[in-house]
């Protein structure tokens, strides 16, 4: 391949199998001696197990729980804090408690229906307020970090300030969604146990299989299926059901398969974190910052799983793109008696993002400025320190972006056309707004280094063909396409002699999860590398492997302790801009036009990448006005699609977008990451046009029908 | 016994009538390409065509469908509409994750069969019972328009 620009789309390597529904994903797949699974789960937030009665099981049906577990009884991911099954305490309205496993999902559903568990109930907490008033009891705050100007500078700066501007600001639940629901098979073989399934990451569930299963390296084996959809849900989540699947393979001697439906699916899987942020700004006279001060509550549910490394990233953004002068941050994550919330493209920013983007358009308006013309005298630009003094070394282009958005969507006549529009229109009004932001790329501090040490293998056949064995997923952001694209056009073969096929942990190495925005500009920066050194020793005829592990460029060492240094190799940047209308008779918003403009370092994919920006915004326009979700005493209420409500192809419009190229010398061909980006500026640039139509404030997102009628 | 067409092909089954359609197609007739996302009729991931109408088939109980004609995507796959789809779908990029596809490429088929030259809205209206979690849609719109372009005159032969 000899692309003049790696950015030339190409055709997609999954597309035919995809297109004719041939492609096997998990629920596709049946093997021999194969039972199903279904899960006995918690119908109480907290509590004691007392006492299980099983009823009679008819032959060749029986119950799995903790007793069967070879190893500790927890799930590997961060803490150990979440079981397998729970065993004497349970957190959570449907956490697993037993495993019935036989041939016939129906009759497995009577007998789900005649287990009968007795509990202690106690007093549980159900939502993130309950937990931040008692955020100082035992057990509750499950992670927290402060950093940043000393608090007793700001309260100087504070006293001599014109005004406090204090706001609180709330973001809501957000479900994935992905359209397959979770499904993982353990397969039962006398010397191993495969777990094959839909997932991000492979070796997470290596490892936490090898735990459970107290087994040997070779003993268990991970095998990834086509993924129907990830976007976070399937990063840590699926570590849960392999564990139960492959305990359960172990202890009935058969494979043994767990698909959940959607109403489990939306009930008992993680979701985005629900947030509270408050801002505390001090301002002189001219409405100039002088100092800020941040606290974020995450609601982190039952257990702590990711919990941790997604307020890291809330907090690191804390600050949006903005310079701000003595900004103070800190953070927890609250524990709660609700479904345990975990990864969402975006892991912590898009909350921080609506938030600081809707704090510092509401001072503007105090002030009687221009919320962009505001925005863009804090912008930070190349050489100025982040927040926890590290550094913006790379070029900034958002200056350029925003000039050429504004020229696009032509913002000031907009501007003027919708006042008149709304002076002479009592019901419906019309809004524009806009969003900056940016993404860091690849895992926080010095994961890469130390917790990942990604390792990919090149593997040449005898036919010439080459072979990608590395352990990253296609959920369908296109890396079997882009990762492909790299090596063919590294190694200057044609884009089929390039293959790249469905990971399987026996053959391959740990090139990490796929997750972070970290695949293209990571795994496939050591994939170009592995490819130009095997096209230096390519021997036509001959089998060859070629290994690369990652290199760490240091820079200012981040120390997770002080929350200091650099907490991301380089960012990805967006620019946003949204017009709707509102219908103020029934608080109706639709989505009239979408601008977009990013910075990814270089596309490896013009077709892919504009993928990722029209789903990644779906999603992120979705989440600030139309998907909502919540919980009543410890149980979700949205249970199907509909309750729930994620964008359908009525809601969307077409999006005018633009990527600037600004390569990158870290990334394949100049890559960074890309599909957690797109999502980010969706909602708080929806809020600000809201705001705009109506000429109000709003301190939360979703901003639903009825938050818009009770504004009114 | 529950006698009907599928694909093409007169067959018979012994499933109780309130078995899903969806399950009989993918549990005992093996094809794959009807996906589950929703069963709840929300998402459109299962559609298939009962006597030429689009039709969610995990909602179908197989009782009703004695006699009728059903065409599952595995039922298309070697049309030339279904070529032009395939095509359309991977230049304009409407494919990611693919779990919502044979679906949407379904009721892509049939919004073209009754309308082969939709406008925009009317592409959006005829896929809006079909959830796609990745594209955002625009892409499938895309998809869809070219599709009519490139086959014009081909959607209403049969
Ligand atoms: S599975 Fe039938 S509509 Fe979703
Ligand atoms: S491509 Fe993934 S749901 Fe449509």
């Amino acid at each position: 391949m000899n692309l003049k620009d790696i950015s030339t789309s190409v055709p997609k390597k999954d597309h035919s199998g995809k297109v004719s529904g041939q492609l096997a994903y998990i629920s596709d797949v049946k093997v021999e001696n194969m039972v199903y699974g279904v899960l006995v789960r918690s119908p109480i937030a907290y509590g004691k197990i007392k006492s299980i009665q099983l009823p009679n099981f008819p032959e060749g049906y029986e119950a799995v729980g903790a007793e069967q577990i070879p190893g500790p009884n927890v799930v590997k991911i961060i803490q150990e804090d979440q079981p397998i099954f729970a065993n004497e305490w349970v957190n959570y309205i449907g956490e697993p408690i037993l495993m019935l496993v036989g041939k016939e999902l129906d009759i497995l559903y009577r007998l789900l229906n005649e287990v009968k568990i007795e509990f202690d109930e106690l007093q549980a907490i159900y939502t993130l307020d309950d937990a931040i008033q008692q955020k100082s009891a035992p057990g509750v705050t499950m992670a927290s970090y402060e950093f940043g100007e000393n608090l007793d500078v700001i309260s100087t700066i504070e006293q001599g300030a014109h005004k406090i501007i204090e706001e609180e600001y709330s973001t809501g639940y957000q479900e994935h969604v992905y359209l397959e629901p979770q499904g993982m098979l353990g397969i039962y073989k006398d010397d191993e146990i495969v777990v094959q399934g839909s997932m991000q990451c492979l070796y997470y569930i290596k490892n936490a299989l090898i735990s459970a299963l107290a087994c040997g390296d070779d003993e268990v084996r991970v095998v990834q299926s086509p993924t129907g959809g990830g976007f976070g849900g399937k990063e840590e989540f699926p570590s849960m059901m392999a564990c139960h699947v492959a305990v359960a393979a172990n202890a009935v001697k058969k494979s043994v398969m767990l698909v959940f439906d959607r109403s489990e699916d939306m009930v008992v899987t993680t979701k985005r974190h629900p947030a509270k942020i408050k801002y505390r700004t001090a301002i002189d006279e001219e409405g100039n910052i002088l100092s800020m001060c941040v606290d974020v509550f995450l609601d982190g549910g039952a257990n702590a799983g990711l919990s941790s490394v997604v307020l890291q990233r809330a907090l690191l953004n804390s600050a949006g793109v903005y310079k701000i002068p003595h900004f103070h941050a800190k953070g927890y994550v609250l524990k709660t008696n609700t479904v345990p919330n975990g990864a969402f493209r975006g892991f912590g920013a898009p909350q921080s993002f609506a938030g600081i983007e809707s704090h510092i358009g509401h001072i503007s308006k105090l002030s009687k400025l221009d919320p962009l013309d505001y925005k863009r005298k804090y912008l930070v630009k190349q050489g100025d320190p982040t927040i926890t003094k590290g550094q913006f070394r790379d070029p900034i282009l958002m200056e350029d972006m925003i000039e050429d958005l504004l020229n696009a969507s032509d913002f000031k006549s907009k501007k003027g056309e919708f006042q008149r529009f709304n002076q002479q229109n009592l019901r419906y009004k019309k809004g524009i707004g806009t969003s900056l932001f940016l993404h860091g790329c690849g895992f926080t501090g010095s994961g890469e280094r130390d917790h990942i040490k990604a390792t990919v293998k090149l593997v040449k056949s005898r036919d010439d063909k080459v072979l990608l064995k590395i352990s990253n997923s296609d959920m369908g952001q296109g890396i079997y396409t882009t990762l492909s694209k790299i090596v063919a056009q590294a190694l200057d073969l044609p884009f089929d002699r390039v293959l790249y096929p469905d990971p399987d942990t026996k053959e391959v190495p740990d090139s990490g999860p796929t997750v972070a925005s970290r695949t293209t500009m990571i795994v496939g920066k050591l994939l170009e590398r592995a490819a130009k050194k095997l096209k230096a020793q390519w021997q036509p005829g001959v089998e060859q492997e070629v290994v690369e592990n990652y290199v760490h460029r240091e820079m200012i060492p981040w120390d997770e302790k002080t929350f200091t240094g650099d907490a991301y190799p380089a960012y990805s940047w967006g620019v946003n801009i949204v017009e709707v209308e509102v219908d103020t008779l029934t608080g109706n918003v639709k989505l009239e036009k979408v601008y977009a403009n990013y910075e990814v370092g270089k596309v490896i994919d013009d077709r892919i990448m504009k993928g990722q920006i029209d789903g990644g915004l779906a999603q992120g326009l979705a989440y600030g006005y139309l998907e909502k979700m919540t919980s009543k005493e410890g149980r979700i209420q949205q249970k199907s699609i509909s309750d729930y409500g994620p964008p359908t192809s009525m809601d969307v419009v077409s999006i005018e977008s633009k990527v600037f190229d600004n390569p990158y010398a870290d990334g394949p061909y100049g890559a960074k990451g890309a599909g957690e980006l797109t999502l980010i500026g969706g909602a708080p640039a929806v809020q600000a046009a809201i705001e705009d139509a109506l000429q109000t404030s709003f301190q939360q997102i979703p901003i639903t029908p009825e938050v818009i009628i009770e504004s009114l | 016994m529950i006698k009907f067409t599928l694909n093409g092909r007169l067959v018979e089954t012994d499933a109780p009538p309130t078995a899903r359609l969806l399950d009989l197609i993918r549990d005992e007739f093996t094809l794959i390409g009807t996906k589950e996302g929703c069963g709840e009729g929300e998402c459109g991931a299962c559609s298939v065509f009962v006597n030429n109408h689009l039709q969610n088939s995990c909602l179908i109980p197989i009782g009703s469908i004695d006699g009728t004609d059903v065409i599952t995507i595995e039922g298309i796959m070697e049309s030339e509409q279904f070529k032009i789809l395939d095509e359309s779908y991977s230049s304009a990029g409407g494919v990611q994750c693919g779990y919502c596809i044979p679906g949407m490429v379904m009721a892509s088929a049939a919004l073209l069969s009754k309308n082969p030259h939709p406008s925009e809205a009317e592409i959006r209206e005829g896929i809006s019972g079909n959830l796609c979690r990745c594209t955002g849609y625009n892409m499938i719109v895309d998809a869809i328009n070219l599709a009519a372009k490139k086959g014009d005159g081909l959607w209403q032969k049969k």
